[in-house]
């Protein structure tokens, strides 16, 4: 069994009901499971929602954990995303101050990640840059430099590439 | 016609076959209990809400059927925590109705407002609030499937008070059982099993609670009897199989015997059935049945490979498992010979007779241990029902009291909840008028829920307690005593009542001996004393609980009162 510890991603199909969110989240942080990022929104049948979730284990923890999310009644499927062909996104709003010096290499940066300004009010802009984690944490990395005012990142959303 | 939601609940729970609740009014279970004085229902009044769930805990462990407690909003609700997570942690199925405030008043930290649901989220299986008067009847049924399919465990039902009060069409709707099929084993394991069986030369049973949950004790003494294997049992599956077979080897772990313990670390082949390797049965995981394949069958999934790795996992409820392996061994014609069980089962034997379950007797002061066994011999049989408190009361009636039924030993397995025994008794006699019910108890935890005394005067429920009054709180000073250097911090109890003119001050019998010789003397005139009775023994103050098994330490390492064992 693979003992590595890395970042594992989860796919539930839950039950659209108000408290089903803090079930998952109890079941992992009661357990002293931690979860990293968390992603969570309907699908195409109104009456189930989709929850995302990333979290560090290896692999007997993570299938710990995913029999413990199948005993919650409102929890209908647990997938295993890490193990399967998956497209992966995550999605970072960055604000930054403009200034003459930093100007073209924003806009270096926002080629390079096919990201795009959002807004631009007086010398601020709002920069949006989407692709896989390692895509952001880069785009992060060399935009923070260059001064950044705030950000919010959406945690990852995953799909299967085939049914 | 429409009717109110406090009506239709009413016939929710008759339509589930409840027949009594145990409950504690209060402001916003008015519209309810206006409704249960028309007395369709029988409501025992318990004394707390603690008190309410154990008892209802108790009927189910006893009755096997779902147990019902009701309860009002704030501290009504919370004070029903204990019970939920003590049911919880050993898998009882019970449902737990509690008051709430009206729906227009929660989130404004109205009176007697706390979030029920929120608190007991990690201690049920599933819980539900009741949003509009037209859900009720479903959610009531859904409440009771839950808790009694696939594992069971407690469902607690949030009834906010103007549900209760609006109306609505009443109309049938349940959850059948039969639409959700219990897992049942894949044939090719059962094939394994059998080979495995075969192979076997030091094979093992270890059953749990799950073959009295499921039912399946007569397929569990099949199995055994059929291919020759020796049992032990959890504390949780005491009676499952009988305590008066040659095959039976107590309970294992912390304080199980001596030949269970070394029958584990000796085996080469474990059939682990419905139980879920707590810390107190495995001591050091590392060690444990170290020189076997095991073999897991649960219907918990979530149970497998959770703290022993296994090699034959098999998901599935007790019952079909063992019933499907019985149908192969004589589809197969298996059978052993006695031969092929000698070395393993002389071996086991040589275990039992070096070192038995044993205390030294004393004709000065009464053993505890004296006084499980006179009870036992006074009342062994199938009409008796032994509940227990928590802690050294608890291991001796584990030990020295031999359950050959199931659901007649009711104990706080995994939550280990002091003052469990005695409203578990209650529940228990209500579930079995005829049966006699005794609650094995210590004078620490008897005082913990003492206050059902007069909900057992009351109803005339005629449970027997049976005191092990050593002053102390007896297991911690015991681990006091053996890793504290006998700094007893904060156990001594000495000051507790008289517990003979308690009763009388609640208006039940009373009795108190301090004598070895009158120990049966004093068993015989309670238990034939009708009503609720007290018998109030003083035994040895400082009596331990052998054999035990260091904490975290390998379970075949034991203590066992004065001499070590080290195997």
């Amino acid at each position: 069994m693979e003992r590595e510890k890395k970042e594992r991603i989860l796919s539930l199909l839950v039950s659209n009901k108000p408290d089903v969110l803090a079930r998952v989240a109890g079941t992992l942080g009661g357990r002293g499971y931690n979860i990293e990022t968390l992603c969570v929104d309907a699908t195409l049948d109104p009456k189930v929602s989709k929850i995302i979730l990333t979290t560090i284990a290896d692999q007997p923890t993570l299938t710990k954990i995913e029999k413990q999310l199948m005993k919650l009644i409102d929890v209908q499927q647990v997938t295993d995303l890490t193990k399967i062909a998956t497209v992966m996104r995550e999605m970072m709003l960055v604000r930054m101050k403009l200034t003459e010096r930093n100007k073209a290499d924003i806009a270096l940066i926002i080629d390079t990640f096919g990201g795009r300004v959002v807004t631009l009010n007086g010398d601020h802009c709002v920069i949006e840059i989407s692709g896989n984690r390692d895509d952001i944490e880069k785009a992060l990395q060399s935009l923070k430099p260059l001064g950044i005012d705030d950000m919010s990142r959406t945690g990852i959303i995953a799909l299967e590439r085939t049914k | 016609m429409k009717i109110k939601g406090s009506q239709i609940l009413i016939q929710a729970l008759k339509q589930e076959g409840v027949e009594v609740i145990f409950g504690y009014p209060g402001g916003v279970v008015l519209d309810i209990y206006d409704e249960l004085h028309k007395g369709d229902i029988r409501h025992i009044l318990v004394r707390h809400e603690q008190g309410a769930v154990h008892a209802a805990d108790g009927y189910a462990r006893a009755s096997g059927k779902v147990g019902v407690a009701l309860v009002t909003s704030g501290p009504g609700a919370s004070n029903t925590v204990t019970g939920i997570a003590n049911a919880h942690l050993d898998s009882i199925p019970i449902v737990v109705f509690t008051g709430q405030v009206p729906t227009s008043l929660i989130g404004t930290d109205a009176f007697q407002e706390v979030d029920i649901i929120g608190i007991t989220r990690p201690c049920t299986k599933h819980n539900f609030q009741v949003r509009r008067v037209e859900e009720l009847t479903r959610t009531v049924s859904e409440a009771f499937h839950i808790a009694r399919s696939g594992r069971p465990g407690p469902v607690l039902v949030d009834l906010p008070k103007d549900v209760m009060n609006a109306v609505a069409e009443y109309t049938l709707e349940s959850f059948r059982d039969e639409d959700e099929p219990q897992p049942r084993p894949p044939s090719k394991k059962a094939f394994q099993v059998l080979d495995m069986i075969s192979e076997a030369k030091k094979p093992l049973i270890l059953s749990g609670g799950g073959i009295i949950l499921g039912g399946a004790s007569q397929e569990l003494r099949e199995m055994a009897w059929r291919t020759k294997i020796p049992v032990t049992s959890t504390l949780m599956g005491l009676g499952a199989f009988p305590g008066t077979d040659p095959l039976w080897l107590g309970m294992p772990g912390m304080h199980g015997t001596y030949y269970a313990n070394m029958v584990i670390s000796h085996c080469d082949l474990m059939i682990a059935i419905g139980c879920r390797f707590d810390d107190r049965v495995t001591g050091k995981i590392d060690t444990f049945a170290q020189n076997a394949r095991i073999v897991h069958v649960d219907v918990d999934p979530s149970s497998i490979n959770k703290n022993v790795m296994i090699d034959v996992p098999i998901v599935s409820d007790c019952k079909s498992a063992l019933a499907s392996f019985n149908r192969l061994l004589k589809d197969k014609n298996f059978t052993v010979t006695d031969d092929q069980r000698r070395d393993w089962l002389g071996m086991i034997d040589e275990w039992k007779r070096n070192v038995p379950l044993s205390y030294c007797h004393s004709e000065e002061v009464i053993k505890p241990q004296f006084v499980i066994e006179t009870l036992y011999n006074l009342t062994k049989g199938e009409d008796t029902i032994i509940t227990t408190e928590v802690g050294q009361n608890q291991m001796w009636a584990a030990q020295f009291y031999k359950y050959d039924h199931p659901n007649t030993f009711l104990s706080s397995g995994g939550l280990g909840t002091m003052g469990y025994g005695f409203p578990a008794a209650i529940g228990a006699q209500l579930a079995f008028p005829e049966k006699l019910v005794v609650d094995i108890a210590g004078d620490g935890s008897i005082q913990m829920n003492i206050q059902e005394l007069a909900t057992a005067v009351q109803y005339k429920i005629p449970v027997k307690i049976v005191i092990l009054n050593n002053g102390y709180l007896g297991m911690v000073r015991q681990w006091q005593e053996l890793f504290y250097e006998k700094r007893y911090s904060q156990t001594d109890m000495t000051y507790a009542p008289d517990f003979v003119k308690l009763a009388d001050a609640y208006g039940l019998a009373g009795f108190r001996t301090a004598k070895p010789a009158e120990v049966e003397e004093v068993l015989r005139k309670g238990l034939s004393t009708p009503g609720p009775v007290i018998m109030d023994f003083q035994v040895d103050r400082e009596e331990c609980v052998y054999p035990m098994v260091k904490p975290g330490g390998p379970i075949h390492e034991m203590t066992l009162g004065g001499r070590e064992m080290v195997n």
